[in-house]
């Protein structure tokens, strides 16, 4: 179990100060998938370092199983690093660089064979065992970094936007890849993104960051489906914002409409933003939901997006997988509709 | 008509590659006649004198002789007139290669940390340590070299200041020694150990140090084993630009050194002038260019070999 309480990471001092964390508090359980996401310079990565041991934080602890480590250097934590760049040794083989934390580690020489053999086995790159490391594809020296790493059975495993400089495809195979690798080890990973679908698709749960802070930590399905404040709900997924005015457990669109909501803490009465996801929109051509007219209809394949404008003003999208053969195409530009919202498909935000 | 026409094409082409070559020998020209005369001439020059036999004043008699290159190794008794190693020549030889080695490992000693000081500053501060590092070849090597000299003679800086506190009583004899001549050549020498070195740290990834402690290395461990290595070819360099100049050295073990201890720039002085024995001294050049280009080897060698490895 990772603790880390009220960690602050200043850079610089004086004017030029910049704080790249200010404040965290997070813990993270053993065996957990943990993932940090946000947009670049939101103080993922420091995070993921002070981790690691590369920098101390200015202020705050870090605790591993209960053992305060903020002090120790990055050699003498069971913590292991998947850096961006890979950073494997230029001037050793593939099996070389597995074996270099096991060496250092003062395992014996079979030890260190045994386990060598077992990683290249397990990230399936048993024939490029002796290959250098400048002789092997992008994505192979990702899965030699993973192995690496892995190799000295770390408590933790940190991964700094492992998967960002390979291409669509490959990305997908090692996602799946790398759930497997942590199902296999029981090894706690902490994933640093800022794809949020790469990280909802693998993450037990996910810490949304924004310039130095923690916004929200929660399940995949949490995150998505109940932000807590508009940076989050707009970072992941797409989104639709739209003016209301709560009253208890209601709101009351500015477009029209009456719906009983959850009521998040310390969001008062009065004007709040609300949140709709486009596929959470139903569309009825004279029901007795929120009055629109169709302005745009955007075909993309899987799915077919309808820019709609409200009476209010407001516009919103709505998004609806296609059926074969063009069956529930929608209706043409122009067109009167109304809009059903599903029970539960109306979050209301923390601004 | 259209064969004739490509063969044609193909004739024009090749005329024009002969002209491009002609062209190409015809610029380099100046470069071939400049070698051929000051390169090349001197050392023919060198190679023809080494045969010859030494005249009375100086210069050659047009005699063909192996004295030369016999008396680099052994000399005649001049009583009994035996064959006898020449043990004068030896221990020079000697000094010259223990000195060159020591000259060589004390600029690495300094030299590393120099270079990993400079390469670990911020870009922009670099230029001027570098600067300052290239500073001493701007001044003669001469008025350098009697520079140190007044520091290490016994009315020195190092003696005064040392008999003034009290920690010795008689000045340290420092002129004139072995230690004279490799701390001369280790100051005359340390930019050129520094520079390479500090190319090869500026080019190291400091990711790849991260990722040597994050894996369970100690400073020391990541210093030899991924470090070290990583920038072997600028440590290689450095030593070949010292140990090569540090053979041949002349100016510095002459100011330092004095007239006992010789080195083989100082043997092969002698022989063309008190010695007058010029074909003594050409094989004596000759000798030493071949340990050059030893070392010169070996040193193209270890850095092909990095390469075909890297």
């Amino acid at each position: 179990m990772i603790e880390i309480e009220n960690a602050t990471k200043t850079f610089g001092s004086g004017d030029a100060a910049f704080t790249a964390l200010s404040d965290v508090s997070v813990t993270i359980a053993n065996n957990e998938f943990f993932t940090l996401l946000g947009p670049s310079g939101c103080g993922k990565t420091t995070l993921l370092r002070l981790i690691a041991g590369f920098e101390p934080p200015t202020m705050g602890a870090i605790k591993l199983d209960g053992k305060d480590i903020t002090r120790l250097p990055p050699n003498q934590r069971p913590v292991n690093t998947v850096f961006q760049s890979y950073a494997l040794f230029p001037h050793m083989s593939v099996a070389q660089n597995i074996a270099f934390g096991l060496q250092m580690q003062g395992k014996s020489k079979s030890e260190v064979a045994a386990t060598v053999d077992e990683m290249l086995r397990l990230v399936r790159m048993e024939p490029m065992r002796d290959r250098r490391t400048s002789e092997i594809s992008g994505g192979q020296q990702q899965r030699v970094a993973l192995a690496r790493a892995l190799a000295p059975h770390p408590e933790v495993l940190l991964l700094d936007e492992p998967l960002s400089a390979l291409d669509l495809k490959l990305r997908k195979e090692m996602q799946i890849e790398l759930k497997r690798l942590q199902h296999e080890t029981g090894i706690t990973f902490v994933f640093v993104t800022h794809d949020q679908e790469e990280a909802l698709t693998m993450s037990d749960r996910v810490a949304v960051m924004s310039a130095g802070k923690i916004l929200q930590i929660g399940r995949p399905r949490d995150i998505y489906e109940s932000p807590a404040e508009r940076f989050v709900a707009n970072f992941i997924g797409e989104s639709n914002f739209l003016n209301a005015t709560l009253s208890g457990e209601t709101v009351t669109l500015a477009a029209g409409g009456d719906y009983a909501v959850k009521r998040p803490d310390g969001v008062h009465d009065g004007t709040v933003s609300v949140l709709v996801r486009p596929e959470h929109i139903g569309l009825s051509a004279n029901g007795s939901g929120l009055p629109a007219t169709i302005e745009n209809v955007v075909y993309s394949g899987e799915a077919t997006v309808a820019h709609l404008a409200l009476s209010s003003g407001e516009e919103i999208k709505a998004r609806f997988s296609n059926a074969p053969n063009g069956d529930g195409a929608l209706p043409g530009k122009g067109t009167h509709v109304s809009l059903a919202l599903a029970p539960g498909a109306i979050t209301v935000l923390r601004d | 008509m259209a064969d004739t026409h490509a063969y044609r094409s193909g004739e024009l082409e090749q005329e024009a590659e002969l002209a491009d070559t002609r062209q190409r020998w015809l610029l380099s020209l100046p470069a071939v006649v400049i070698i051929m005369l000051f390169a090349a001439g001197p050392l023919l020059v060198m190679v023809v004198y080494s045969f010859l036999t030494p005249g009375d004043f100086g210069n050659v008699k047009w005699e063909f002789s192996l004295d030369g290159w016999k008396n680099t190794l052994v000399q005649r008794d001049i009583f009994d007139d035996t064959l006898m190693w020449a043990d004068a020549h030896l221990s020079i030889f000697w000094r010259s290669f223990s000195l060159s080695v020591i000259t060589t490992v004390l600029t690495l000693i300094f030299g590393l940390p120099t270079a990993w000081f400079i390469a670990t500053q911020p870009p922009g501060r670099r230029e001027i340590w570098l600067f300052l590092v290239t500073v001493p070849f701007w001044s003669n090597l001469l008025v350098r070299t009697i520079a140190i000299q007044e520091l290490i003679r016994n009315e020195g800086v190092i003696n005064l200041v040392l008999l003034k506190i009290g920690i010795i009583t008689e000045p340290i004899q420092m002129m004139f020694t072995d230690f004279a001549i490799a701390f001369g050549m280790t100051y005359v020498y340390l930019p050129l150990m520094v520079l390479p070195i500090y190319a090869a740290i500026e080019k190291l990834d400091f990711r790849l140090v991260e990722a040597a402690h994050d894996l369970y290395a100690s400073r020391m461990a990541a210093f030899w084993q991924v470090i070290l290595p990583l920038i072997k070819p600028g440590i290689i360099a450095g030593s070949i630009l010292v140990f090569i100049p540090s053979l041949g050295a002349y100016v510095t073990p002459r100011v330092l050194g004095g007239g006992k201890n010789l080195m083989f720039g100082n043997l092969i002085e002698l022989q063309f002038g008190a010695g007058r024995n010029w074909p003594l001294g050409a094989a004596l050049s000759l000798m030493l260019m071949a340990a050059v280009m030893v070392a010169l080897i070996y040193y193209v060698r270890v850095t092909s070999r990095e390469k075909a490895d890297g």
